[in-house]
């Protein structure tokens, strides 16, 4: 995760909305077309779709097939765990990733905790991009439609969101999760709450970009209403940068949930598995197997990889500059 | 009565911390109804923030005084509320803009784009409104209107574009309609069929077109009268046949001779009008052509010229204390010979900047052969 100041978040954001205006200007409807052809042709992108694939596949259809049940402590009742003792014995034939301290079957609980994972990403992401797309939209269609009494609401909704923007996330996220008691629903929200300023501010550079343009100014010359105007010609071409930050928020928004599932945060009942959870357990254990701590983390990573890859590639695409 | 009647209008941009611009500065024109006006000058002379201020385009509050009357059948578009105004625009008066292409929005079908303006002034909606589309499409020359009503702007041409644009304007049967360079952004042949449908709709219809253009020979094709535009300001207002015919304002001269001619000798220059237009003066100091004028005389600083009826002219008025004499008169005579004698001795002509230029003796001569 990359440390910005705030000014340099928002300086970031604007820049993107308005590149992404820009080009839309320029290409109209075939701009996705292009940029998908443009993703298509980027190695980087296949690798981190290919990688989003395995992984969504794993977390919604794995559970249905794991060999074992990820909170049976198989390995306790046959004798070969005592965690007490330092012996947590690593991959065999049976157990391909080996037991957990509590000889439960590693492998079952990294799948079951893939869907836990994807599930918290997905929703915090939804939740931000839900919330965050409703005040930046509210804003841009104000600054950029609605005169100046607009612009006074644009400066209220965006000095709220400015001060969500200037404090550091992850501390933000433990704040809030702290406030609501840990659980699961807890960390959606937390991870959801710190992504909101993000999607609204990108929403809203993108609309006042787009309230400049030329479709707007001649349907307003055709007497078009200023809500229709915002809702039917604004808004679908200010989604792009949206959509493109969404697929890189999930990355952060799985690690920011591990991050607080390993700070004791998330769901209380460690008998669900959740990658972070799992590092966090894994502490006491190195010595008698660090491998423990090496399956989860592999595992936060690699998908955070993934979505990071993929949404790079998009804005990449996305971005007039890197013309090629 | 006139159908629109501007007058004085001002548009004053004034942002902070950059230099005042008047970018409109007293202009007046009328428009009769079915009357098709044009609005002529180059690039920077206010012509688009004239049509944009008539309609209430411009960003409002945003360091941006308008000033001045545009009374539309009998109201002041200018002190009309936004309210008001939105249900006058597509209405009353509608607009189509330069590029057909972002003029468009270009995730939205064309249909949709325009049936929106048939729903929002003729209450229509649905099927009926969709047929109405359609006819509309093929009201304006675009063939199978079905299928491109169902497809985005970037799947059609640049002129079916602009046809769709015009579709759109002349939707709610507007009493005028402003046309602000309606065919810079597309090719030759193209611009040729859209003047040409434009002309058609407005012949039909009795609507009033006010045509914004850089270029004389639209309006030459289009225009009943043309008002030439220089710096914020109306120099010159003719009937079209008698502006050509005898232009006064040594700035229309200047455009008229800068356009490239069939019948020139090949390989002779274009003649250009010297400077460009932001060496002005401002007009409370005297012509603001002044400084690229080859007529220019020591009268010419003495503040804003008045606005002068031709006498004997069929409403022709120039801003200009010098203007171009009359082919035929005797001043004409005069000036011609003191000028070919000037020429004959290597003397620049009176008023001439930068000596040797060729541009004042080959702008004037020129003048008098197109009579």
């Amino acid at each position: 995760m990359t440390i910005l100041s705030p000014g340099r978040k928002i300086e970031k954001l604007d820049r993107l909305a308005e590149l992404a205006a820009a080009r839309s200007d320029e290409q109209g409807q075939s701009l996705w077309r292009e940029a998908f052809k443009r993703v298509r042709r980027n190695p980087a992108a296949i690798a981190g779709a290919v990688v989003l694939l395995l992984f969504v596949l794993i977390a919604v259809f794995g559970p249905f097939f794991v060999p074992y049940s990820p909170t049976d402590a198989v390995g306790i009742r046959n004798g070969e765990v005592a965690s007490g003792a330092g012996r947590i014995p690593g991959p065999s034939a049976e157990h391909w990733l080996g037991y957990d301290h509590q000889g439960r079957d590693e492998l079952s609980r990294m799948i079951v905790g893939a869907r836990q994972t994807l599930l918290v990403g997905v929703v915090a992401t939804l939740l931000g991009l839900a919330v965050g797309s409703l005040l930046g939209a509210l804003a841009g269609a104000a600054y950029g439609l609605a005169g100046r009494w607009g612009r006074r609401l644009d400066s209220v909704l965006m000095r709220l969101v400015d001060m969500l923007l200037a404090m550091p996330s992850l501390l933000l996220a433990v704040s809030i999760a702290a406030l609501l008691g840990p659980s699961l629903i807890t960390v959606m929200i937390a991870v959801g709450v710190i992504s909101i300023p993000i999607f609204a501010r990108l929403l809203r550079g993108s609309m006042i970009a787009q309230a400049n343009s030329d479709y707007v100014l001649a349907a307003t010359s055709l007497g078009v209403r200023r809500r229709r105007i915002a809702l039917s010609h604004v808004l679908p071409n200010s989604l792009g940068p949206v959509l493109v930050q969404a697929t890189l928020t999930l990355a952060t928004a799985i690690i920011e949930a591990a991050a607080l599932s390993f700070l004791g945060l998330g769901n209380p009942n460690s008998e669900t598995p959740e990658w972070g959870v799992m590092l966090a357990d894994a502490q006491s254990y190195l010595e008698a197997n660090a491998g423990l701590a090496f399956y989860p983390a592999i595992g936060i990573i690699i998908t955070a990889l993934g979505f990071t890859l993929l949404g790079e590639a998009m804005r990449e695409a996305l971005d007039p500059k890197l013309n090629r | 009565m006139a159908l629109l009647d501007v007058e004085d209008l001002s548009v004053v941009f004034a942002r902070r911390g950059q230099r005042t611009v008047r970018a409109v500065d007293g202009v007046d024109f009328t428009i009769d109804a079915g009357q098709v006006v044009g609005l002529v000058g180059e690039s920077g002379c206010g012509k688009s923030v004239t049509s944009l201020a008539v309609m209430g385009l411009l960003p409002k509050g945003s360091g941006v005084r308008v000033g001045g009357k545009a009374v539309f059948d009998g109201t002041d578009l200018l002190r009309m509320d936004a309210r008001a105004m939105r249900d006058i625009r597509g209405r009353d008066i509608a607009m189509i803009f330069q590029d057909p292409l972002s003029s468009l929005n270009p995730v939205v079908p064309i249909g949709v784009q325009v049936t929106e303006v048939l729903a929002r002034h003729r209450g229509l909606d649905g099927e009926k409104a969709r047929k109405e589309a359609a006819h509309l499409l093929d009201r304006v020359g675009i063939p199978d209107p079905q299928r491109r009503l169902k497809e985005y702007p970037h799947q059609l041409s640049g002129g079916m574009r602009q046809r769709a644009l015009i579709a759109m304007a002349v939707a709610c049967q507007p009493r005028m309609l402003i046309a602000d360079e309606p065919t810079t952004a597309l090719d030759v042949t193209i611009q040729a069929q859209i003047l040409e449908l434009l002309k058609d709709l407005v012949h039909e219809s009795g609507t009033a077109l006010l045509m914004i253009t850089h270029d004389l020979g639209v309006v030459a094709g289009l225009c009943d009268v043309i008002n030439v535009l220089y710096a914020g300001k109306v120099v010159e207002t003719a009937y079209r046949h008698e502006l050509f015919a005898v232009p006064r304002h040594p700035y229309t001269v200047g455009l008229l001779g800068s356009i490239p001619r069939l019948d020139a000798v090949r390989g002779e220059k274009l003649t250009p009008i010297r400077g460009s237009v932001r060496d002005l003066l401002p007009w409370a100091e005297g012509c603001a052509f002044a400084p690229r004028c080859f007529r220019r005389v020591e009268a010419c600083l003495a503040g804003t010229p008045a606005l002068v009826e031709m006498v004997g002219g069929r409403e022709h008025r120039y801003r200009c204390v010098n203007p171009t004499p009359l082919a035929g008169s005797p001043e004409e005579a005069r000036e011609a010979d003191s000028q070919k004698a000037r020429s004959d001795r290597g003397e620049p002509a009176p008023g001439q900047a930068a000596p040797g230029e060729a541009a004042p003796g080959e702008a004037a001569p020129q003048a008098e052969e197109k009579v």
